[in-house]
């Protein structure tokens, strides 16, 4: 439990007589808890630290807690010092505001601390000099973009489904997130493999092969196994197809995903395939038709679903395209401007290559990139001039673009790599969140076993009491007043399913028995128990013979009765008894739960002392026999 | 149509921008307007004087109180996250973010969405320090959702609801049928003492002044603090 809560729990506690009308019962006792000023120099104790200053300082900005009359809640009479449970590091840098005026920022402080403690001495941040702003405002944003960075990522899509998701949300998340089910899995590996097997076969099908027998020219193998090429084509054209329409029947939103970029590819990728079925074995047609095979090239981008580092590599060129964009648009500038100075630097020369602007283009961006194929070559001095400093010129602006992807790439890949390091640390961290809410569930179940103990013989208390510090006495007193508010205890889960569980095998033997119908009322799930109240007002009213043996038969199944069960099951009998006496009257459907023998002070309760004697020394001995036994008297 | 053109002329517009960004090679756009948003609502209370006079408290209970409040809330004030933030921690079982609501809106009794340190004290000296007549009213203002004057069945409903939804769960006996509204059934059978469906002020009081337990609990609860 978090400390922070401490300080709330009188509240809650207090406020829990919000429940009282509602509770049948009376509350549980409370636990005891024996335990809560010219000018002058003001005596300030942060943590132990004491710092000593003028009560003018501190009045210089009234609007703030040391300034204001805020003060005199931390003053302590004792000690005649106002005293603060806070960071005394922290305090020092606070107290120098009020003397000097100007507020700095520690460099080697986290950057939320510093802003808690502001919060708390309700200063602005806003006052922090100028020589410190800088450095706050980027550390503040470089947090604030991680924490959001940080908060997206646990909000990805691994979340759980809703129980009462549609097929079609599962396809979807299926095909978003392959690792949620085998199938998808399967599915996600099955497509990987055949993009691959279609780049490789349209890869292959150019390469030369052995001519056929009687034929001197070498044929691409595309040509000599037109037939099994054709198959293969077709059998992932089909896969493909068959998954881009899986795709779009599942998502979400048809329009946003038609428009998204891998469906984009999906189509592109096999789009040429079905142009080529409709079109006619045309010879001028079937030319710009090879020109579409082209495309087939795409399927290879549709890798990026399988490979994160591909996405990546996309994400990374669009997250700096203006950088690249304004980069292109300069190079292009250098290249115009050089191509045309070579051009008429060039236009004397006889045979020259530079027959035109466009035509030196090709020279100018092979000569920037430090290629220099050599096709194209000044002659003239003023060429080569210009040449040499085209050639220069070209290593700098390209090398600038350079650390600007790589700078970005890094930054994104390190994010991602968080992700997915938060992701697996996620399990870890749930367990064990998990863990410590069982820790208070079962602390308090441990501490009602044991008051049943306690209030039982007042000898014992010695060896059963454990250590438990006031504030979980409080708490669980409080959790204590809400059971009897609701008449309603709390389990853990294995109780409650082991219940449910004895309900399929006793639920058919309930109704057979003629009480059955007084039964549906109050509801139970442990028909077990349901069917000892049956036979406690058997033994009043109705005689069930039948049912006693039913009740002993399912008794026995139940070989392995907890503790706490027992417990439960004992007490049923304490309540059963005193409704035998007392109230036959079975419409509340509220199962009143037995109040443990001896804790409340009322004397409301008819069986007295000597039945909850009798029951807890059979509590020593769990075993359901003996509860057996018991019932039957 | 109108809604096309108007998407179709948006759309021109952004790619004019990325046009002159792409040839200007501005950066982009520092969000400098959020960061200085860092306005933070901070209240202070009263003086200790005042809060002394006006609630059954002495100065050293509301120290104690204050130093905790403060620790809590720098702000100075609560909102209704938080709150449930607190009672989530007070009852894992269950949920209690419906129960906190209601508490929330009892302790708020300006209605604007936080509590301050003088409602929040306030409150518990009518919890722990007042008189039997001013806590049941307390109780009946938490469970008079729309302030009416009256009870009624749904708000009581709901009321139960929420304090059900707190348990959770995994409780014996296990939750089955509708027991909130058999418990709302049972509690008009008892307080509604003319029948007319809905309890009043007086009916809840009277009433809860016959149950002998209720009474004796009430004392239960002074010496929380």
């Amino acid at each position: 439990m978090a400390a922070g809560v401490a300080t709330w729990l009188p509240f809650a506690r207090a406020a829990a007589v919000g429940w009282l009308p509602l509770a049948k019962k009376t509350m549980p006792k409370p636990p005891v808890d024996k335990k809560s000023r010219n000018d002058e120099i003001l005596f300030v104790n942060v943590s132990g630290l004491r710092f000593q200053t003028w009560k003018n300082t501190l009045d210089r900005y009234p609007d703030t807690l040391l300034g204001s009359s805020e003060k005199e809640f931390f003053y302590n009479e004792d000690t005649q010092e106002y005293f603060f449970d806070r960071d005394p590091e922290m305090f020092r840098h606070i107290l120098n505001f009020y003397r000097t005026g100007k507020l700095h920022y520690p460099r080697h402080e986290c950057i939320q601390a510093f802003d808690e403690e502001l919060a708390f001495y309700g200063i602005v941040p806003e006052i922090i000099g100028d020589c410190c702003m800088e450095e706050y405002r980027d550390r503040k944003k470089e947090n604030q973009e991680r924490l959001a960075e940080d908060t997206e990522a646990e909000m990805a899509t691994d979340a759980p489904l809703p129980p009462g998701s549609t097929s079609r949300e599962r396809l979807w998340r299926a095909f978003e997130n392959p690792h949620t089910s085998t199938m998808a899995l399967v599915f996600y590996y099955v497509t990987g493999f055949f993009i691959a097997v279609s780049v490789i076969a349209n890869v292959v099908e150019t390469v030369p092969c052995r001519p056929l027998k009687g034929s001197v020219k070498d044929l691409p193998c595309g040509e000599k196994y037109s037939l099994a090429f054709f198959c293969m084509d077709t059998a992932c054209v089909l896969i493909f197809t068959f998954e881009y329409l899986m795709r779009l029947f599942a998502a979400p939103s048809r329009c946003k995903f038609m428009r998204s970029v891998m469906s984009v590819i999906d189509v592109v990728a096999i789009m040429p395939y079905y142009i080529g079925l409709v079109m006619p074995e045309n010879e001028d047609v079937s030319g710009a038709f090879v020109t579409l095979r082209v495309f087939r090239v795409f399927r290879i981008f549709k890798f990026s679903r399988h490979s994160q580092g591909l996405r990546i590599l996309g994400y990374t060129l669009k997250s700096c395209a203006s950088e690249l964009g304004f980069l292109l648009f300069s190079l292009t500038m250098a290249i115009i401007i050089f191509a045309t100075v070579m051009f008429y630097a060039e236009k004397g020369t006889k045979g020259t290559n530079f027959t035109s602007i466009p035509a030196s283009f090709w020279y100018t961006i092979v000569t920037m990139t430090t290629l220099g194929y050599g096709d194209m070559v000044p002659n003239t001095i003023a060429g080569k001039i210009f040449g040499s400093i085209c050639s220069l010129s070209g290593v700098l602006v390209i090398a600038l673009p350079v650390p600007v992807i790589v700078s970005n790439f890094s930054r994104i890949y390190h994010q991602n790599q968080r992700a997915d390091k938060m992701r697996a640390q996620q399990k870890v961290r749930l367990a064990r969140i998990r863990l410590a809410k069982k820790g208070t569930t079962n602390a308090f179940l441990q501490y009602k076993e044991q008051r049943g103990i306690q209030d039982g013989d007042s000898d014992s208390t010695a060896l059963c009491v454990k250590n438990r510090s006031s504030f979980e006495h409080q708490h669980h007193h409080l959790l204590h007043c809400l059971e009897k508010t609701t008449n309603h205890e709390f389990t853990d889960e294995l109780t409650y399913s082991e219940m449910c569980m004895t309900e399929s095998v006793g639920y058919r033997t309930s109704r057979s028995t003629s009480l059955s119908s007084q039964q549906g009322l109050s509801s139970s799930c442990c028909p077990r128990r349901a069917k000892r109240r049956a036979i406690r007002l058997a033994n009043s009213t109705v005689s069930v013979s039948r049912g006693s043996v039913q009740e002993l038969d399912t008794l026995q199944v139940q070989k392995s009765a907890t503790g706490h069960q027992s417990r439960s099951s004992l007490n049923a009998k304490t309540e059963d008894m005193k409704l035998n006496c007392d109230d036959r009257d079975f419409t509340a459907a509220i199962i009143s739960i037995p109040t443990p023998p001896a804790n409340t002070p009322d004397e409301s309760l008819p069986p007295s002392p000597g039945i909850p004697g009798i029951l807890r020394n059979s509590r020593s001995s769990t075993y359901t026999q003996e509860t057996v036994k018991i019932s039957s008297l | 149509m109108a809604g096309c053109t108007r998407r179709c002329q948006q759309g021109i517009l952004k790619f004019l921008q990325c046009l002159h960004r792409l040839v200007s090679g501005t950066l982009s756009k520092d969000k400098v307007d959020d960061e200085l948003e860092m306005t933070m609502v901070c209240h202070r209370p009263e003086g200790l004087e005042q809060l002394e006079a006006q609630t059954n408290f002495t100065k050293r209970e509301l120290q104690v109180l204050y130093r905790g409040f403060k620790n809590e809330c720098p702000s100075g004030v609560v909102n209704e996250e938080t709150f449930k933030h607190i009672y989530a921690q007070f009852f894992p079982h269950g949920d209690a973010s419906n129960y906190a609501h209601y508490l929330f809106n009892a302790f708020d009794s300006a209605h604007n969405g936080s509590i301050k340190f003088e409602d929040f004290v306030m409150g518990l000296s009518i919890l722990l320090r007042g008189s039997v007549r001013e806590k049941l009213q307390w109780t009946f203002n938490l469970y008079d959702i729309n302030r009416d004057g009256y009870i009624n069945k749904e708000e009581m409903t709901e009321i139960v609801r929420a304090i059900y939804d707190m348990m959770g769960k995994y409780t014996y006996p296990a939750l089955k049928g509708d027991v909130p509204k058999q418990h709302v059934d049972a509690f008009f059978q008892k307080m509604d003492k003319n029948k007319d469906g809905v309890v009043t002020l007086e009916e809840f009081i009277l009433a809860c002044q016959e149950d002998e337990n209720m009474m004796r609990s009430l004392q239960l609860f002074e010496n929380v603090l």
